[in-house]
């Protein structure tokens, strides 16, 4: 069965925590929503309700990580990122700490709760603070491996965790590293880059695409920063055209990342899914990506478009 | 009601008195600096790193160590003075202050002075930390406390408040706040831009352990420290009445003060009335 990738973080935050007793988790009202409520259940010593103060609870996981904890501390990703953005920049990014920042139900496909809860930017936000691992895992399999590369890794991280189960991307025996991305089905004509549950668009994208006859090679950037230049370049310099495929703004997110790389190594044909600049509303999650033009059919059109600029 | 002797007073008093000469000629020296936050809580940091806190200053990282966090993070040159007195780095390199590749950065940095727990600065997330140190040395069973110094002006951050109902609500007795109650802040009286008062009413009703204090008396400085210790289940804040720009006559109060840097002359008037040497 695919869990979600909030489920599969619930169960591996656990699983790890059994194994290392410095690792505490921090809420801010929403343990039920993170998963986080299964820490709480097994570890109740270990886990720290702060009520519905994000600053503070991101403050006091520096602390904890000061004194050699590694903290945990998870919100919804609106409130993980903006809400409590100087307190991640200083105390805990400038200050080198050890926290482990959750965002929960990012993007446009939030559990319907409409504009107020969709992190359009959270990505963008957490590239630009000096130093922050960001991840956006594709699927469960992808979060277990996701949550335990961040306890090994000493440092911050922020953790996109999707609320929904999309289609599995990852293999189940993948291990994932922290920058290095994940070639999940090999093509010639063009890449679809994906991170997060657009990983899943991009591979049903590809489907479609192969029964035209074109050949899509579909890689799963689950960590934006920092990225994998090696498999953005080999992708430009083999398939000479790329698609991305964000739940995010497309400025300051995956787009922008691999624009980046693109420019100042080997420009190709691009262009870029999510959201297009604006803010969200309420509906179904396949209603909002049909609306917002982040659909399987909106990278499909794409594919073909930027195989036009190739020629 | 002090825990300290008559001689050892005036020998806090005599510390005091030397890291107000600091202070004064660091931030002239200097050309930039926080003067009158700087002096209003010099008692109270002379009375934590003197007779207070256990700290070490040949092992700054000794895990036994009180930890310390200046919230109020523009005060830096009132700890850094603090710090080169008690020994952690010679005196002479206050000198560097706020020049390219100093340990002494305008704001404190804990990657380059060892002896600063967490960076400070943006005003409100010291006492945050203050408060997940405290928790951790509770899960840890740890021997050793927290202190930390807030602004009154700092406490117009709203994560103050939130850092104060958590410190309540975990019972963080090993947590101990002094407020620098000052009543000054860049733009004016802190009255007229936003008033904060009643201080010691506001943080009795978040459930904390208040005691109001004279933030420049040494000796009820000491006592009240030993009584927050004694207080079990409930953090407590030391609502310390301090005067801005203390010890300098005409700094005292004056909200042109807060960020500014003395020249010659008033530098050689401020350590005449501190009765330091020049």
């Amino acid at each position: 069965m695919v869990d979600s990738p909030r489920e599969a973080f619930g169960k591996t935050l656990v699983e790890l925590a059994r194994e290392d007793a410095r690792i505490v988790a921090l809420d801010a009202d929403l343990a039920s929503s993170t998963r986080m409520v299964y820490f709480a259940e097994e570890f109740p010593e270990r886990f720290f309700q702060l009520g519905i103060a994000e600053q503070n609870m991101v403050g006091v996981a520096a602390g904890m990580a000061l004194a050699g904890k590694i903290p945990f501390a998870g919100s919804f990703a609106v409130f993980t990122s903006r809400r409590a953005a100087d307190q991640v920049a200083i105390s805990v990014a400038h200050a080198g700490l050890n926290v482990k920042l959750v965002g929960a139900y990012p993007g446009i496909v939030s559990g319907n709760n409409g504009a107020t809860h969709q992190a359009m930017e959270d990505i963008a936000i957490m590239r630009g603070i000096p130093h922050m691992v960001v991840l956006d895992p594709a699927d469960d399999i992808e979060m277990a491996g996701a949550v335990r590369a961040a306890v090994a890794y000493n440092g911050p991280v922020y953790l996109r965790s999707t609320r929904d189960a999309w289609p599995r991307v990852c293999p189940e025996d993948y291990k994932f590293e922290i920058g290095k991305a994940l070639r999940v089905r090999d093509g010639k004509d063009l890449t679809l880059i994906g991170c997060g549950m657009m990983t899943s668009q991009c591979a049903l994208a590809a489907d479609l695409l192969a029964k035209e006859g074109i050949s899509a090679r579909v890689v799963n950037m689950a960590t934006l920063k920092p990225i994998d230049m090696n498999a953005i370049v080999s992708a430009a310099r083999e398939t000479g055209a790329i698609v991305t495929a964000e739940n995010h703004n497309i400025y300051g997110g995956l787009g922008g990342a691999v624009a980046e790389v693109l420019v100042e190594h080997a420009p190709v044909p691009m262009k870029r899914i999510g959201i297009l600049d604006c803010y969200g509303e309420c509906g179904r999650n396949p209603d909002l990506l049909a609306k917002y033009k982040m659909s399987v059919a909106d990278i499909v059109a794409a594919a073909k478009e930027v195989l036009q600029r190739k020629k | 009601m002090s825990s300290l002797t008559q001689s050892e007073l005036q020998q806090l008093q005599d510390t005091a008195r030397c890291i107000r000469g600091h202070i004064v000629r660091t931030i002239s020296h200097a050309g930039v600096g926080h003067p009158g936050g700087s002096l209003s809580a010099t008692d109270i940091l002379t009375t934590l790193y003197f007779h207070v806190m256990n700290v070490d200053p040949k092992n700054p990282n000794m895990p036994e160590r009180d930890r310390f966090v200046l919230s109020k993070g523009h005060g830096a040159v009132g700890l850094y003075s603090t710090l080169a007195e008690r020994g952690f780095f010679p005196a002479e390199q206050l000198k560097s202050f706020g020049c390219i590749d100093s340990i002494l950065q305008v704001h404190p940095d804990m990657h380059l002075l060892p002896g600063v727990e967490i960076s400070t600065g943006a005003l409100g997330q010291g006492i945050s930390v203050a408060v997940g140190l405290a928790l951790a040395g509770k899960l840890d069973k740890a021997p050793w406390r927290v202190y930390c110094v807030v602004g009154d002006g700092e406490s117009q951050e709203g994560q103050v408040w939130e850092a104060a109902e958590s410190a309540a609500q975990f019972g963080l007795d090993n947590l101990t706040v002094i407020l620098d109650n000052n009543g000054v802040q860049l733009m004016g009286k802190t009255d007229e831009v936003m008033r904060m008062e009643p201080q010691v009413d506001k943080w009795r009703a978040f459930n904390w352990n208040v005691i109001d204090v004279d933030g420049h008396d040494i000796a009820a400085l000491a006592a009240a420290f030993d009584l927050a210790q004694t207080v079990k289940g409930k953090p407590t804040v030391l609502v310390a009445r301090t005067v801005k720009g203390k010890g300098v006559s005409f700094m005292e109060g004056k909200s042109a003060w807060h960020g500014k840097s003395p020249d010659a002359e008033q530098l050689a008037q401020a350590l005449q009335e501190l009765g330091c040497e020049a």
